[in-house]
């Protein structure tokens, strides 16, 4: 990354930038004739620009150059074949020399590779069965709790708030050390005479690491809503005669659904997004996209950072998608997602 | 019915933690095994005190945080107070601005910050790792303290000025002692946090500068030392009760 | 009367968002007057004031203070002090240190500004609160510590926002006859915002009524009950029964299906006017001997008076009065010439009614 160079264009608009903020902060002191509070949110302002939305363009402006900084469209035709890079970095008449060798494509190592495709469709598989498990296990876990009758509901939710704070790399490894060929599960498994299994490593591990990581995004934004619920509602549905189950799925349910979509969307993004679980859990068996974008960065090549650009623009471009599409079903952010 | 309720919610939750207590309880384990209970013994804390990478990544990481969480904590509530005298339009621009790091997925925040220090040349580091922490920070203090100041009386700023104090001394002596307890819960939080992660810090820092989280990390892939143990059991800890701590502010604060 | 101008607005205009909130205000305030700005919600009467405290600045037009302009200066450079709304106290300081706020960043001795919040305490009647919490105040005592604390400042000019819109009935008919002694007693300009009509009658030297962003008229109390401008000003200051009519002539009125002598000229022949009656002021008369007759439709007891609603054909008349007379009767309606106020029409729709906060 050494040889990596500041277009020329890239210095003037850092300076022509950080000029027009000043002067921009210079007229509005001077229109208000005078110091007005909203002066005081301009370093943050600055900051803002500076380290979340710049970064953000630059993602773009990576994804859509090669090394050298030009226009090009290669990265996402690499994310379609990851072979075509190196098939254009091969001179025609070399490729020519090999083909006339009687090798093929395929024999070079050279064909369409689709791998970037597939583990982007394995990793919305993954997240998906994620989130459905999530749904089924959170779901009613956070309805008991809401029950107005369960009078520890309130103190146990905090035992679900914790963990969606807490590190998820220390709560991988936590699991890892139990699901560990000497672990203790294993070592449980032995004493009943099952035998030890090889519980690391493999795709079910990496799910149900998923799992554990983020269960406790699933319960709280339910919990929330269920627990705001006027119980009158479901007082007065039985009052007009319906029974325990038809409370239920006339009224709780649709009711929330706000909870159940800011749920759906906060284990689902997480999911498809992670790289260490499926790399500790995974034992660098299993890949996911997080994985394949953390392995073009810690890649030495150039060209790895402009293709990972380029990964990585196309999660932001599904986030982005699946963040617009919960504000339409919970513009008001019932569910309580972020805090 | 209420039995088997109960008992479902108990799975879930051991599910939950489990993991941890297990690797608490390693961690006071005198053998090296995972499995096997050799007697109680503070030896893996004693080597991880001793490992001078360890030590290293500790006072990195708390100096991240303390630095980290001061300034996301100046900038953040300067912001705040900023962005709640704004009109409906900016006001809204900002804190949808303020929004996408908290929304956007670490990897992708983490990232987005790599590729702007590649662009600018600037060598990845300790420094690169304090600006992506007080990136991440100041949405949250920012979240801490606008409820308190949506709280105020709203002319109590203009009542200072109206009684002869400049701007900066209304800042200082009426709008600042009135949302303490909201910038109190976002410092700790912002050291929480910083505390905490470990995605961002990866993309944003060199091998070279490690904090616990990045260390750990590469530790954890060559498989797990019963020193890490003993790191992971006191940095859950910490954790807990920090969270615990800030959990109990901000339910009083509503 | 004109040198002693203390502030004069020219030609204030205000926008938000597009919106105007004050088109081109001119107004004059003299030293030691009770002036009251008194219009409904969004009339632009907090904008004013705010202008005047230097809180907003506006889009064009000139403040002038003693006889400078003071449209750049920010507020704590004012000679005018403040109470808001809500009283805004500081929460985080005891009544003593509210009141002696503003004396301590002008650097004043110790001991001087202790002798002066003392004397403050006793004005409001408040003495022995000074170590007291201001949340642990009622409503009625916070009000006093937010004039005491303005007060203590010896402004030239006291802004005053609906000081005492968040107080009960009782409390604020109390609050009225004390703020008014203690402007006498001071000799303080106060500039009072109110929408309280009988509020402003009762306190103001002068009331200056505003509507949509203009000022419609100025006055002293007496002069805008009895002489409103026109009908929004009728019907916002006092009950009133406004009537479309023609001006026959000078001094004769056709409204209401017959003419009525008047006191009035000037304003043309033949021409459309609105006519304005207070209810106090029709006289219930014999069938016979009435200018216009009607059925009575409802009477309600208001304490001192019946009111009484009459059904007069083309008309409906409200009517005040000391004796009833029973529902379904028929009475005669007359008015003597003095109570007939006649106003210019208004031409055109009202301006919009918002004001941006």
């Amino acid at each position: 990354m050494t040889n990596f160079k500041v277009p020329v264009w890239g210095y003037w608009m850092m300076g022509i930038g950080f000029a027009a903020f000043v002067a921009l902060l210079i007229a509005y002191i001077h229109k208000n004739r005078g110091f007005r509070r909203p002066v005081f949110a301009s370093p943050y302002v600055l900051w803002l620009i500076v380290f979340t939305v710049i970064p953000c363009f630059l993602v773009a402006y990576f994804s859509f150059t090669d090394p050298q900084g030009h226009f090009t469209l290669d990265n996402f035709k690499n994310f379609w074949d990851s072979n075509y890079n190196a098939r254009k970095a091969i001179a025609p008449e070399d490729l020519k020399m090999y083909q006339d060798m009687g090798l093929s494509l395929e024999d070079l190592g050279l064909a369409r590779d689709s791998i970037n495709i597939d583990t982007l469709v394995f990793s919305l598989w993954m997240a998906f069965l994620c989130t459905a498990i999530c749904l089924l296990l959170g779901y009613p876990a956070a309805h008991i709790m809401a029950d107005r009758e369960f009078k520890l509901g309130p103190t146990l939710v905090i035992l679900f708030v914790v963990p969606m704070w807490m590190n998820f790399l220390l709560r991988t490894i936590a699991l890892m050390s139990l699901l560990e060929d000497g672990g203790l599960l294993n070592t449980f498994f032995e004493w009943i005479g099952i035998g030890r299994q090889k519980l690391l490593n493999n795709i079910p591990a990496v799910q149900v690491g998923m799992i554990y990581n983020f269960l406790p995004f699933m319960v709280f934004p339910i919990y929330n809503v269920l627990n705001k619920m006027d119980y009158k509602l479901s007082e007065a549905a039985m009052d007009l005669g319906c029974n325990k189950w038809q409370v239920f799925y006339k009224v709780t349910l649709p009711l929330s659904v706000p909870g159940v979509v800011s749920g759906i969307t906060m284990v689902f993004m997480p999911a498809v997004t992670t790289f260490y679980i499926s790399r500790l859990l995974g034992g660098g068996k299993v890949q996911l996209f997080g994985d394949l974008i953390e392995a073009k960065f810690l890649s030495t090549s150039l060209n790895e950072w402009n293709v990972g650009s380029a990964l990585s623009l196309v999660m932001m471009i599904l986030i982005l998608l699946s963040l617009g599409l919960l504000n339409k079903v919970d513009p008001d952010n019932e569910g309580g997602g972020m805090v | 019915m209420k039995f088997i309720k109960r008992f479902y919610l108990g799975l879930v939750l051991a599910f939950l933690y489990i993991p941890i207590v297990v690797l608490i309880v390693q961690s006071f384990n005198a053998g090296k095994s995972r499995a096997k209970w050799e007697g109680f013994s503070f030896r893996w804390y004693e080597e991880l005190f001793k490992d001078p990478n360890i030590m290293n990544s500790l006072v990195i990481t708390l100096a991240i945080a303390v630095l980290a969480s001061l300034f996301a904590t100046i900038i953040g509530t300067l912001a705040a107070i900023g962005i709640h005298a704004m009109k409906r339009r900016p006001q809204h621009l900002m804190l949808t601005l303020n929004n996408i790091p908290m929304t956007m997925p670490d990897i992708v925040t983490g990232i987005s910050l790599m590729l702007l220090f590649i662009f600018t040349q600037v060598e990845r580091g300790f420094v690169t790792m304090l600006l992506a922490h007080i990136t991440f920070d100041v949405p949250y203090v920012i979240l801490s303290v606008m409820p308190k100041l949506k709280q105020m009386n709203k002319n109590t700023y203009e009542a200072a000025l109206d009684l002869g104090a400049t701007p900066m001394y209304a800042l200082f002596h009426v709008i600042l002692p009135q949302v303490m307890p909201g910038v109190i819960t976002g410092a700790m939080l912002a050291f929480t946090l910083s505390l905490d992660d470990f995605t961002i810090s990866y993309f944003t820092t060199s091998p070279l500068v490690q904090n616990l989280s990045t260390l750990i990390y590469s530790q954890a892939r060559k498989g797990i030392k019963p020193t890490m143990n003993a790191l992971s059991a006191l940095m859950f800890v910490a954790l807990l009760v920090l969270l615990l701590v800030v959990n109990k502010r901000t339910a009083e604060e509503e | 009367m004109e040198e002693q101008r203390l502030i004069t607005l020219e030609n204030i205009f205000k926008q938000y968002d597009g919106t105007t909130v004050l088109d081109h205000i001119n107004l004059y305030i003299r030293k030691k007057e009770f002036v009251t700005l008194l219009g409904p919600s969004g009339c632009g009467k907090t904008t004013t004031l705010r202008i005047i405290g230097g809180f907003e600045t506006a889009d064009s037009g000139r403040v002038i203070f003693d006889g400078k302009d003071i449209s750049g200066i920010p507020p704590y450079k004012r000679r005018v002090n403040t109470v808001f709304q809500k009283y805004a106290l500081f929460p985080h300081l005891n009544v003593r240190d509210n009141i002696a706020f503003g004396l301590k960043l002008k650097k004043m001795p110790k001991d001087e500004i202790n002798r002066k919040v003392d004397y403050m305490l006793d004005l409001v009647n408040l003495k022995g609160y000074g170590k007291r919490g201001v949340d642990s105040l009622s409503g009625g005592q916070q009000q006093r510590i937010a004039i005491a604390r303005a007060l203590v400042n010896e402004p030239e000019v006291l802004l005053l926002d609906e000081p005492l819109g968040a107080l009960d009935l009782k409390l604020r008919k109390e609050m009225q006859l004390e703020l008014k002694a203690m402007q006498q007693r001071l000799g303080i300009t106060f500039l009072y915002v109110t929408h309280d009509q009988e509020e402003a009658l009762t306190m103001s030297d002068t009331i200056v009524v505003m509507h949509g962003g203009k000022i419609l008229q100025i006055g002293t109390p007496k002069s805008i009950y009895d002489e409103p401008k026109n009908a929004f000003v009728a019907n916002f200051i006092g009950e009133s029964n406004i009537f479309p009519g023609t001006m026959i002539k000078d001094e004769l009125v056709h409204f209401c299906g017959a003419d009525f002598p008047c006191v009035d000229s000037g304003f043309g022949e033949d021409k459309p006017v609105d006519v304005v009656v207070r209810p106090e002021d029709v006289l219930l008369v014999g069938e016979d001997v009435g200018q216009v007759t009607g059925v009575i439709k409802s009477v309600l007891f208001k304490g001192v008076h019946y009111e009484m609603i009459i059904d007069a054909g083309h008309s409906i008349w409200k009517v005040h009065s000391t004796t009833m007379q029973p529902e379904g009767s028929r009475v005669g309606l007359a008015v003597v010439p003095f109570n007939i106020h006649i106003m210019h029409r208004m031409e055109e729709a009202q301006p919009q009614e918002e004001e941006a906060k």
